[in-house]
């Protein structure tokens, strides 16, 4: 495969790809109204993809605007919007990006404003934020909101009651009302469609983690991760977009793979894996690419992460099944990474860093994100008990400006990378 | 006993971190006791299967947080330190077990934070659907056999529907006695000081259902005899403050920067079911239904856009309160997110508001007192904030 230079940072084929699936999708979106299309805001984690897609729907993935705008460094203009709106300092800036954008516009990462939403759909999944994120749009735009309260995993496991709750809201209140909405009855069979899409597109990311445990590992399941997750935890879920976007991506990392090759960063590949590392919580967007060079700079490289299972572990076996429809959105969206528990998260990053051969794990605790960031200094520490392996931690928000600060992080990365050198030189060979 | 005695007892009992009537109960009873923190579970099937419900509002404001800290960020708000805190420090020892209920993420992590930390004691997660027909009530009905069952193996006596319709019976008396209390103060704020009905609140946590009822009825009736004067203050509704409690200093301080408080969403779990719950019938058919259609309006429930501030409209005008004083603790993602909702439907309503944020340990109260203060003057002066 080979990788091509834009505006000098090297990409691969696979980026160019999901860069024009975003695009598409964005003008569909800015020319909703005049196709006759209706609009479904709803979340990443627990999202029902393949259900919008049959009703012919278009999906619109507010925290995935508010991680866009925060590339493009216009996050803190739109969270200082919102906090004159009177919204508190100390509240998720994904919410205030998010109505900060709309009070400016609306504009997409396209250029093209979105459209408002027909409907909202609150699949509340592993983040209470989410409840209050649409009554606060639904005050904003006055659609309706379709409510799914997806139940926590409170003991680390999906019970039969559980999955029925959801089965039976699906059945009784979501459907029924994006019947409404779309004018359109459920068809099933084309729903099932979607569904066997969704899980062959899973196989093959499911083979692109896994490749991180080669030496030297062909992909950075973190920085480069957020990239092999943008079409399959967004717009294209259950469509035969992701599904060519996964085969030519699997196809790269097999090729990175047999040429003994790292992955591709930024300022090329990265040849002298130094470190293995296990990492917990999502990234900082503002500053997405310095944070990434912090890691890559020193030779480290991210073999499995937590932030890319919020919308999904499929690594763990679960697959979209279109025998039973139903049930198995059920069970996608209790399954997500943050609704599982506290124990249950740290028994999967332990695999992590046994599987995937870690040298250390990193916690990146984020100010906005409670859902991932409470309790997590606990599980620093049995993490460290458990595994042996040297854990660092360092903080810093989603997309509001203010609370990165690279200095201290980067300070504090290389004293970790130089404490696992240490351990290293200190450990019996 | 009279006034003073009465509100002494419940300080007593509100500064006494060592729980020391919790286990008194235990030690005369042999039974068991099961935690909870904010804002809501069914006490009612705790009772029923004969163990004390204790609630746990985080240390206050006079612990010293020593170990706490080391398992929370900055940014993360203060009740769950302050409780892991009593926890390591052997404080909650005494709990047999420890229900966490769906309120926001930080008390539901902390759920699973409790099972890491004391594997040996039981912890159950409380989730309380958001779903308020057939799916929710049927999914709330497995969770209350759920929890019935725990506390039955817990404790070693069944939680029979007998059982249940007579904790229902009592709680709803303790209810209607809490009620009548507010109705009170409401009608004569200057008899019944928050402060004072605050600590008989929280005595609710650490009594016994029947004793706290005895509380609270020989309050009211001491507090409609007492002589006290009647000041020239606004009348208003605090609202926000439904986890992590405020310093008792910072409710004085509201007070006597001039505000009555008339309604209030502190120690909301005692108050959080606005009707009595039915008592005849299948028990748990009653608390589904009146978790589902007979509660406040609080942040932590979904609320659509047509019912969003209704509830609090509604508190002031029943109250004839003159504003709202919204208090919440920093980094409440639920109090802080709900604020900017509740207070464009006030605006819109024409009812003064106005706004702070605390913590359990509070100390820059000479400065809300002069904001609360400057509002009520403002509503004094000119009617509006």
């Amino acid at each position: 495969m080979s990788t091509t230079t834009t505006a000098d940072v090297e990409k691969e084929p696979s980026m160019i790809l999901q860069k024009q699936m975003i695009g598409d999708h964005f003008h569909e979106l800015a020319r909703a109204k005049e196709l006759g299309k209706k609009v479904v805001y709803t979340f990443v984690p627990g999202n029902l993809n393949e259900l919008i897609w049959a009703f012919d729907m278009l999906p619109v993935h507010p925290e995935i605007n508010a991680l866009q705008s925060g590339m493009r460094k216009k996050s803190g203009a739109y969270i200082q919007e919102a906090e004159k709106a009177g919204h508190s300092e100390d509240v998720c800036t994904y919410v205030k990006c998010d109505l900060g954008m709309m009070k400016k516009g609306n504009i997409g990462p396209t250029g093209e404003r979105l459209p408002a939403p027909d409907l909202l759909l609150l699949s509340y999944t592993g983040c209470f934020t989410f409840m209050k994120w649409f009554e606060l749009l639904q005050r904003e735009y006055g659609c309706p909101v379709a409510m799914l309260h997806v139940p926590y995993q409170g003991d680390g496991e999906i019970t039969p009651a559980m999955k029925q709750y959801v089965v039976d809201q699906l059945r009784d209140s979501v459907i029924p009302l994006m019947e409404q909405v779309s004018g359109k009855k459920l068809d099933l069979e084309r729903l099932k469609g979607f569904l066997g899409s969704s899980s062959r597109a899973e196989d093959d990311l499911c083979a692109i983690w896994d490749s991180a445990k080669h030496k030297p590992s062909p992909i950075d399941s973190y920085f480069g991760g957020v990239y092999y997750i943008g079409p399959i935890f967004s717009a294209f879920r259950g469509l035969p977009q992701a599904e060519e976007y996964y085969k030519s991506l699997r196809a790269e990392v097999d090729a990175r793979v047999a040429a003994k090759r790292g992955p591709t960063t930024p300022d090329g590949e990265l040849k002298d894996q130094k470190f293995r590392l296990v990492v917990e919580g999502p990234p900082n967007w503002t500053s997405f690419r310095d944070f990434w060079k912090m890691f890559y700079g020193e030779g480290a490289v991210v073999v499995a992460s937590t932030y890319t299972k919020v919308g999904g572990l499929y690594d763990r076996g679960f697959r979209h099944d279109p025998a039973n429809p139903l049930e198995t959105m059920a069970e996608y969206c209790l399954g997500c990474y943050t609704n599982r528990n506290l124990p249950t998260r740290v028994d999967l990053i332990e695999k992590y860093i046994e599987e995937f051969a870690a040298d250390g794990f990193v916690v990146n605790s984020i100010k906005s994100c409670n859902s991932f960031s409470a309790g997590q200094l606990l599980m620093l520490r049995e993490l460290e008990k458990r595994t042996g392996r040297p854990g660092a931690f360092i903080e810093s928000d989603l997309v509001d400006p203010r609370y990165f600060s690279g200095a201290n992080i980067k300070n504090r990365l290389d004293s970790y990378f130089q404490m696992i050198d240490a351990k290293r030189a200190s450990s019996p060979t | 006993m009279d006034l003073e005695a009465i509100v002494q007892r419940s300080e007593a009992l509100f500064r006494d971190q060592d729980l020391s009537a919790v286990k008194e109960w235990k030690s005369r009873t042999g039974g068991k006791v099961i935690g909870f923190m904010p804002v809501y579970v069914p006490r009612e099937l705790i009772h029923a299967a004969g163990a004390l419900p204790v609630g746990v509002m985080g240390a206050g404001e006079h612990a010293e947080i020593i170990r706490g800290d080391a398992y929370f960020q900055s940014y993360i708000c203060r009740i769950p330190r302050s409780t892991i805190e009593l926890g390591v420090s052997g404080k909650l020892d005494v709990l047999d077990g420890f229900l966490f209920p769906a309120i926001c993420d930080v008390i539901r992590n902390l759920s699973g934070m409790w099972k890491i930390l004391f594997p040996q004691k039981y912890a159950r997660y409380v989730d309380l659907p958001q779903d308020f027909g057939a799916a929710g009530r049927a999914f709330y009905r497995r969770e209350l056999e759920g929890m019935a069952e725990d506390f039955t193996r817990l404790t070693g006596k069944a939680v029979t529907a007998e059982a249940l319709r007579r904790s229902i019976k009592v709680y709803n008396e303790n209810r209607r006695a809490i009620a009548r209390l507010y109705d009170l103060r409401s009608e004569a704020p200057h008899l019944v000081p928050t402060w004072e009905l605050y600590l008989i609140l929280r005595a609710a946590n650490v009594l016994e259902v029947t004793e706290h009822t005895k509380l609270v009825e020989a309050y009211a009736q001491a507090a409609r005899q007492s002589k006290r004067p009647e000041r020239d203050y606004v009348r208003v509704v605090v609202s926000g403050a439904f986890c992590e409690q405020p310093p008792l200093g910072l409710i004085r301080a509201l007070e006597s920067s001039g505000c009555y408080i008339v309604d209030d969403d502190w120690v909301l779990g005692a108050r959080y079911l606005v009707e009595d719950v039915i008592e005849d019938g299948d028990p748990f058919d009653a608390l589904i239904d009146a978790y589902a259609t007979k509660t406040v309006s609080t942040a932590s429930r979904y609320e659509s856009t047509a019912l969003k501030g209704k509830f609090l409209v509604e508190q002031v005008r029943s109250r004839r309160a003159e504003g709202v004083v919204f208090a919440a603790p920093s980094f409440c993602d639920p109090a802080l997110l709900e604020r900017p909702m509740l207070q464009a439907v006030l605006s819109e309503q024409g009812i003064p508001h106005t706004g702070f944020k605390y913590a359990e340990n509070t100390g820059q109260i000479q400065s809300i007192k002069e904001e609360t203060g400057t509002f009520a003057d403002s509503i004094k002066l000119w009617g509006t904030a």
